[in-house]
């Protein structure tokens, strides 16, 4: 049987599938579910430090709207003593999950202030979270802002959560920067202990009819894999920081390339939510099975062989089918040149 | 035992010993009252238990006879059972307290003393409920301050169980209810030791059961009833004594002492004043005032008033007593005078021993709240020094009619120098009221002062005055009256300097603290001069902050708060600055803490940066201020002159009787003189994208945006930014459209807006009509408004009542009410004026169609250009479709004597006049408008027969053009209080409209649930969701058969909600309407009502649907399902309302069971409807299939 184990963040994990941050992670009956189908880590569904700020808001808001103003109905709603609005709940969840299962329990979490991001780590800690993700989905609009000012950001977020914590922190990226490879150096030189690669930013689409924007949510398939190869590819054995694969995994074949580039784990969530929580346990034996008839002895063995650093023409990556040359051979290294 | 000091009001006094020391609540909703029901219903939620360990049930009933009835029940059947009320709610008990008493079973009614609806309805404080109830057998005890409701509330369960007589246990409305006070609070301990254990034992003894069953209630006889009712003389006559033994045992376990009756004053006193409730305070103020001062006088304060005991009476009177004034809180015209007055009377006469009598006069006062200062109580002892004063007296306003008033001296006071007294003038929802009770709390527990809260609302919904007085000091505070003398006075609020005297109680050397946009050295020229003027001679301490600034810079948005409150404390000095912020922060702790520490935070910003921008302001000697414009405008009737534009100025209490009509009756369409400017922006007409649909027209709550058609030759000299444009009408081509804000009437709810379907196609952001600045508009739009108003109504005849555009040509005859910024009730009110108003007479049930409808001093109902509108009248709450019911009644008795009189004239008016009139088809506007002609051609050759048939067919006349009868009400009164007279009305087949304003709640009175609520919604009462689903009223109805059914939600289609108006009104028979209402209660920005209108539909929660009977006739289905099925989960719908979406907060497990139980009602309801769509009508469901089938 080949050996499906790796290593992600200092976790010792059986397999490299795990699956990703998502509402099915919400519920604990779900997550012991992925467990039993061989999932081996999951990451919880994303703590928004801006969600709380809405809802709490908007709950003082309506609460308060038309308080003390006529003497009849000097308020319009009875006082219930708790909301539960804070993260709360998100911590109870983490305790309550820890409990549940044997696999690691990563915490995600999404904020907005400094203050908020260290506040809401401290607490994903306390609650016995294995591993933090830190879920930076920011999308500059400020023209005013340049691109140096956004990673500054993002890289003094990653040293003050590193200097905050103890348990390992992932970074979760979307792909727009202008040196994917320079962002990557400086957060690992920052801290984090992987970079999960990459986030998928939801966009809004346009409804013509009602002339309004309207969100758009469309799950991911395997053809957005290629990108997240390619970068993995590219950064592999170039950082110290582990990698993880999201956004696109949906099959065997996509988990052993996301292997060969070098990520260490492959996270699912569309596969998961499409075709089910058993999907996994199918998929692991699609993998077993292709591992032994390609005689692969472990994961590990494949993992990074096909990244920038080892194969025979790093062109490949590098200009990726940038240009086309008549003859192909003329961008293909000479056999037998080292 | 150290006893906790608590600053709380009156009415968690009463709860608080109420629900420690009963096993079931029953109870209605009826302000004042109804915060004790609330702290019961919340308490228990939480779980807190009686002195006994068990949580006390809470019901709520469908009205007070319910409550009454349930809570008799329990009690016979052994609970210790109270309820609280007030009002017409007390007097819906009545038959249940004769029982109750006649049954010798111990309860407590704690009642909030509350006017009698009589020419008008009021919610504020007298004891004519109380009197109406004095002959039930009940006792009545009387509490006169917020220390007094606590201990008393406790005396009158323990006496009640000892005596059996059941207790009504009063103290009054708003002014001790609503009133912030610093007291001791009882513990569980005082309560065990003054609950006797036996006394519970022997209750539980004598009650129903079938393990010792008794029988009671039955039916009695001549020869024996009248000793059966005798039997009960020895519980009354042991009563007071058992009163007082309680009284003595609450006295040795916590030091205060009360007494049946309570003297206060000079030993020797000559002039004594008998009075009960909150009034007793002040009195008690003033004759301390007094007596230090060397008079003569005293207060009898009256507690035990039932058994009224003559011997404990006689027993406080000095024997030096000269004269006596008796005061009643309650006018009993047609008696010889007023019920303590002859109660007095009666008791000197009967107990006084031979001394001669001393002379005794009665008086009122203060009736529904009017005040009663310490200048008064010295009025009435200045009276009683005459050798002859008045009897039956009044005082405390002018009456010019029958001269029973007495006058005082409005400068005299009583009020302890070392007392501070603070004024704050708030906008309702701004916090500043919350903000002060926090102020009573932090100075009331952390300082040793005492301290008093007591505020004022406003009778409008949006844009709402709220004046917070505040008293603290060293001395207890009695001062049961509101301050006229002020220390420090806060106007949080810019524009109220122009609309009434800010300053008037400032005395000289006060603080003013304004919240103003204008900066410390530019403010002063803005200023009106009548307050610069006052300013300046009263040489006050004038600082200013820009509270709005600060509150943007913070995120607290409109919410200037605890800014305005950090300012007050700094400025006051009653606690030093720091120790007062950190106070401050620790209640916002308190208060807010559980809506998530971001709320925590930007409160605590706000407060750090207050003091920062708190500026004192060094005047100029120079009068240079803008004159304040007029409260109405000068072309303003005489009627609102003199009544209306004074009550809007806060001078209501110098109107005198005779301006006042005497039987309740006011005319209509005063609002429009009330020019409000609360719009912070305002609807900005874009003539060009307009497409003239008319859907910002039928939306708007407040009538603030209307279109007109017109000829161009109507365009004369038109104000220079007057907007027209040509009518996009196929019957108007070559007229002008123009559509017209209000901006000084508009409320700003942007509903317009939500509500065009046009979007600018090179900027969707853009619509046609789109919100802007209100303050730069104000002068231009004002003409434009005028010179619309001016403008010719397109005729009637000529439009098409089936289309929208047509239909918002109809001028709507409901205006500029006192609504919510953005109601949902209202744009349905505002239709049947438009379809029906010049012919419409409506009974209106009590709740938010009563208040906005007639709320004085302004009313919005008016009238068209030939003096013809809605004519409305608000009776109770419960009797609203039997009382339209009778309009109906009297209608058409009018309309058969005019058609049998018509009949004997027909020789001298001409028959064929007779037979038009006859026979006149009235179902269209034309129909309508030529049967008016015809009358008035009928009424011309009337003039000149002269018999008496002739004179009697002149009254009747008009009432041969038809009429168009409605109640309107909310939920409240359809689905609970009113539903038996509703029923009942249905069934009559009489020619009625019911118009239903679904809300889901009780709205008027603070959310209360109802049976129209939904499942899973959170209401007062219904803290954990209402577990039950929503009470299907449109079925109901229908069953009857020749009843006219229709659910309509404007937001979903209008068009739909025109028709079945206008069908409902073309039935002959009994016709309701069910009409989806967002409200401020379901806990969202109201811009987005019509959007959630519309989501309550798509989601199958409110699905829509007319019975048509007259469809019965042609052979066809009379239901029309008028929805398509449901399209989006229920959640997509409920989750946009916090009264879904706070119980998914804290109790997500029991939302969540909650949502799928609702969601299959949902689709369940749909079905039903669905399958009643497709019934058959003729043969079986088989034989229509095969017809069909033939068919094809």
């Amino acid at each position: 049987m080949p050996d499906l184990t790796t290593t992600y963040v200092g976790l010792k994990l059986r397999s490299p599938l795990v699956a990703s941050s998502s509402p099915l992670c919400q519920n604990i009956g779900n997550i012991l579910h992925m467990e039993d189908a061989g999932i081996a880590a999951v990451v919880l569904h994303s703590l928004f430090e801006e969600q709380i700020l809405i809802e709490s808001q908007a709950l003082d808001r309506h609460l308060s709207a038309a308080e003390e103003s006529y003497a009849e109905s000097l308020s319009y709603f009875p006082d219930l003593r708790r909301y539960n609005i804070g993260p709360d709940e998100y911590v109870e969840h983490i305790r309550r999950t820890k409990q549940a299962v044997d696999i690691p329990v990563i915490g995600s979490l999404n904020g907005v202030s400094t203050g908020g991001w260290i506040r809401y780590a401290r607490l994903i800690e306390e609650a016995g979270a294995d591993a933090l993700e830190l879920n930076i989905y920011h999308l500059p609009t400020d023209p005013s802002v340049d691109g140096a000012t956004v990673e500054r950001q993002y890289v003094e977020l990653v040293r003050h959560i590193k200097a905050s914590v103890r348990i390992p922190v992932a970074v979760k990226l979307g792909p727009y920067f202008s040196s994917i490879p320079n962002m990557a150096a400086k957060l690992d030189e920052a801290g984090a202990d992987a970079l999960v690669l990459f986030n998928r930013f939801y966009q809004p689409d346009f409804d013509l009819e009602s002339l309004e924007v309207v969100p758009n949510l469309v799950l991911s398939n395997s053809s957005e894999l290629l990108t997240r190869l390619h970068w993995v590819g590219i950064l592999y054995g170039r950082i110290r920081a582990d990698m993880a694969i999201t956004g696109g995994v949906h099959t065997a074949q996509d988990v052993l390339k996301c292997m060969m580039a070098g990520a260490k784990v492959a996270m699912m969530t569309s596969a998961l939510l499409r075709q089910g929580i058993d999907y996994a346990a199918r998929l692991e034996e699609d993998l077993i099975r292709w591992m032994e008839e390609h005689e692969y002895e472990s994961i590990r063995q494949m993992q990074g062989s096909m990244s920038a650093q080892r194969v025979a023409d790093p062109a490949a990556f590098q200009r990726a089918n940038y240009m086309r040359v008549l003859s192909s051979y003329e961008l293909r290294p000479r056999p037998g040149v080292q | 035992m150290q006893r906790r000091k608590v600053t709380i009001d009156g009415n968690e006094a009463a709860a608080y010993v109420a629900h420690k020391v009963s096993e079931v609540i029953a109870i209605y909703p009826i302000t004042p009252s109804s915060p004790m029901g609330e702290w019961s219903d919340q308490w228990s939620a939480e779980g807190r238990p009686n002195i006994w360990g068990t949580v006390p049930t809470v019901i709520e009933m469908q009205s007070e006879a319910g409550a009454a009835a349930a809570l008799h029940g329990a009690i016979q059947a052994g609970a210790l059972a109270a309820t609280f009320t007030s009002a017409q709610g007390l007097l819906l008990k009545i038959p249940t307290m004769y029982k109750v008493a006649g049954e010798l079973t111990p309860t407590v009614f704690h009642i909030a003393a509350r006017t009698v609806a009589t020419h008008a309805l009021s919610i504020f404080c007298d004891h004519s409920d109380i009197m109406a109830v004095r002959q039930t057998g009940f006792a009545i005890l009387a509490s006169n301050s917020v220390q007094e409701v606590m201990d008393q509330a406790l005396i009158a369960t323990a006496a009640s169980l000892e005596s059996r007589i059941p207790f009504v246990h009063f103290f009054d409305g708003f002014r001790t209810t609503h009133e912030v006070n610093k007291i001791e609070q009882l513990t569980e301990d005082d309560l065990r030791a003054m609950i006797d254990d036996d006394l519970v034992r022997r209750h539980r003894q004598r009650a129903m059961t079938p393990d010792r069953p008794v029988l009671r209630g039955t039916s009695q006889n001549p020869d024996h009833f009248f000793q059966a009712r005798e039997a009960a003389n020895p519980y009354y006559l042991a009563c007071p004594t058992i009163v007082q033994n309680v009284m003595d045992k609450f006295a040795a376990l916590t030091g205060r002492h009360y007494h049946l009756f309570d003297y206060v004053g000079a030993p020797d006193a000559e002039r004594v004043i008998v009075l009960m409730g909150s009034s007793a305070e002040t009195a008690h103020e003033t004759v301390e005032y007094l007596v230090e001062r060397g008079e003569k006088v005293g207060v009898i304060k009256v507690r035990l008033f039932r058994p009224f005991s003559v011997e404990h009476f006689i027993k406080v009177l000095p024997p030096t007593v000269k004269a006596i004034a008796v005061l009643d809180r309650t006018k009993e015209p047609g008696a010889i005078g007023e019920p303590l007055y002859l109660d007095v009377i009666t008791a000197l006469h009967e107990g006084y021993d031979g001394r001669p009598l001393p002379r005794v006069i009665g008086g009122r006062y203060g009736l529904s709240s009017k005040e009663f200062t310490p200048a008064m109580v010295k009025a009435v002892f200045d009276e009683l020094a005459k050798p002859n004063p008045k009897n039956h007296f009044t005082v405390g306003i002018y009456d010019d009619v029958t001269h029973t008033s007495l006058e005082w001296d409005p400068e005299f006071s009583t009020e302890d120098p070392r007392t501070i007294r603070c004024l704050f003038y708030g906008l309702g929802a701004d916090g500043t009221v919350g903000a002060n009770k926090n102020s009573i709390k932090i100075i009331g527990e952390e300082t040793d002062n005492y301290a008093q809260g007591y505020f004022v609302y406003d009778s409008k919904k949006a844009g709402a005055v709220t004046v917070s007085h505040l008293r603290f000091g060293p001395k207890p505070i009695r001062s049961t009256y509101l301050i006229s003398k002020a220390n420090f006075i806060a106007c949080h609020q810019f524009v109220f300097l122009e609309r009434f005297d800010v300053l008037k109680a400032a005395v000289p050397g006060a603080v003013f603290l304004l919240n103003s946009p204008y900066p410390a050295d530019q403010v002063w020229d803005h200023i009106p001069r009548n307050i610069q003027e006052q300013i300046i001679r009263k040489k006050l301490k004038f600082y200013v902050i820009d509270g709005y600034e600060v509150a943007k810079k913070t995120g607290m948005g409109q919410r200037i708060n605890t800014i305005m409150q950090t300012c007050f404390f700094a400025i006051s000095g009653v606690l030093p600055r720091e120790e007062a912020i950190q106070k401050i922060k620790d209640a916002i702790r308190d208060t807010y803490g559980r809506r998530g520490e971001a709320v925590v935070q930007k409160n605590f910003a706000a407060v750090d940066a207050a003091l920062d921008h708190l500026h004192e302001v060094h005047y100029p000697e120079r009068i240079t201020g803008p004159e304040p414009p007029p409260t109405v405008s000068p072309k303003a009737p005489e009627f609102v002159q003199k009544i209306v534009a004074p009550i809007i100025r806060g001078e209501g209490d110098l109107i005198p009787v005779s301006a006042m009509p005497p039987d309740g009756t006011f005319p209509t369409g005063t609002a429009a003189w009330e020019k409000r400017n609360i719009a912070l922006e305002v609807p900005v007409w874009d003539e060009k994208l307009c497409i003239q649909c008319g859907k910002c027209v039928i939306v708007c709550p407040h009538a603030t945006i209307r279109s007109k058609v017109y000829e161009k030759s109507a365009l004369v000299n038109p104000p220079p930014t007057f907007k027209a444009v040509p009518a996009r009408w196929k019957e108007f081509k070559d007229m002008l459209y123009t559509l017209q804000v209000a901006v000084e009437d508009c409320t700003g709810c942007a509903l317009c807006v939500a509500a065009c379907p046009v979007k600018d196609k090179s900027n969707v952001k853009r619509r046609a009509v789109n919100m802007a600045p209100q303050i730069p508009l104000r002068e231009q739009e004002r003409a434009n408004w005028e010179y619309f108003l001016k403008l010719p109504n397109v005729d009637r005849d000529l439009l098409k009542p089936s289309v929208i555009k047509d239909t918002q040509l109809f001028q709507p005859l409901f205006e500029f009410s006192g609504a919510c910024t953005g109601c949902g009730e209202t744009p349905y009110v505002k239709l049947v004026t438009q379809l029906f108003g010049d012919r419409a007479i409506i009974g209106n049930a009590t709740g938010c169609s009563s208040i906005y409808g007639g709320n004085l001093p302004t009313t919005p109902y008016t009238v068209d250009e030939e003096g013809r509108g809605p004519t409305w009248n608000n009776s109770l709450f419960e009797d609203c479709a039997e009382f339209s019911l009778g309009f109906r009644l009297a209608i058409d008795q009018h309309n058969r004597h005019a058609r049998d009189l018509l009949a004997v004239l027909a020789p001298q008016i001409g028959e064929e006049l007779v037979r038009e009139l006859l026979e006149a088809d009235q179902f269209t506007e034309a129909g309508i408008r030529a049967q008016r002609q015809r009358v008035k051609l009928l009424k011309e050759k009337l003039a000149a027969i002269d018999s008496p048939e002739a004179r009697r067919l002149m009254l009747v006349a008009d009432y041969l053009v038809k009429k168009s009868v409605w109640a309107f009400g909310g939920d409240g009164w359809a689905y609970d209080i009113g539903y038996g007279g509703l029923d009942h009305v249905l069934s009559t087949g009489r020619n009625i409209n019911i118009l239903v304003l679904d809300t889901e709640v009780y709205s008027n009175t603070g959310g209360q649930m109802s049976k129209a609520t939904p499942r899973g919604a959170v209401a007062k009462f219904a803290a954990g969701g209402k577990p039950t689903g929503k009470k299907d009223l449109a079925m109901m109805a229908l069953q009857y058969g020749n009843v006219y059914v229709g659910r309509v939600a404007m937001g979903y289609n209008d068009a739909h909600t025109v028709k079945t108006f206008l069908e409902a009104e073309a039935h002959d028979g009994p016709s309701i309407i069910i009409a989806y209402s967002h409200c401020i209660a379901h806990g969202y920005d109201m811009v987005y009502g019509l959007d959630q209108q519309k989501a309550a539909v798509e989601s199958g929660h409110f699905p829509l649907f007319r019975y048509d009977p007259s469809l019965l006739a042609q052979g066809k289905n009379p239901f029309q399902l008028d929805s398509k099925a449901p399209s989006i989960p229920l959640e997509k719908y409920a989750y946009n309302e916090t009264r879904f979406t706070m119980l998914a907060r804290s109790d997500p497990e029991g939302a969540r069971r909650l949502l799928e139980a609702a969601q299959r009602d949902a689709q369940l309801r749909f079905k039903l409807y669905e399958h009643m769509a497709s019934m058959a009508m003729n043969g079986s469901q088989k034989a229509e299939l095969a017809k069909e089938e033939k068919h094809a």
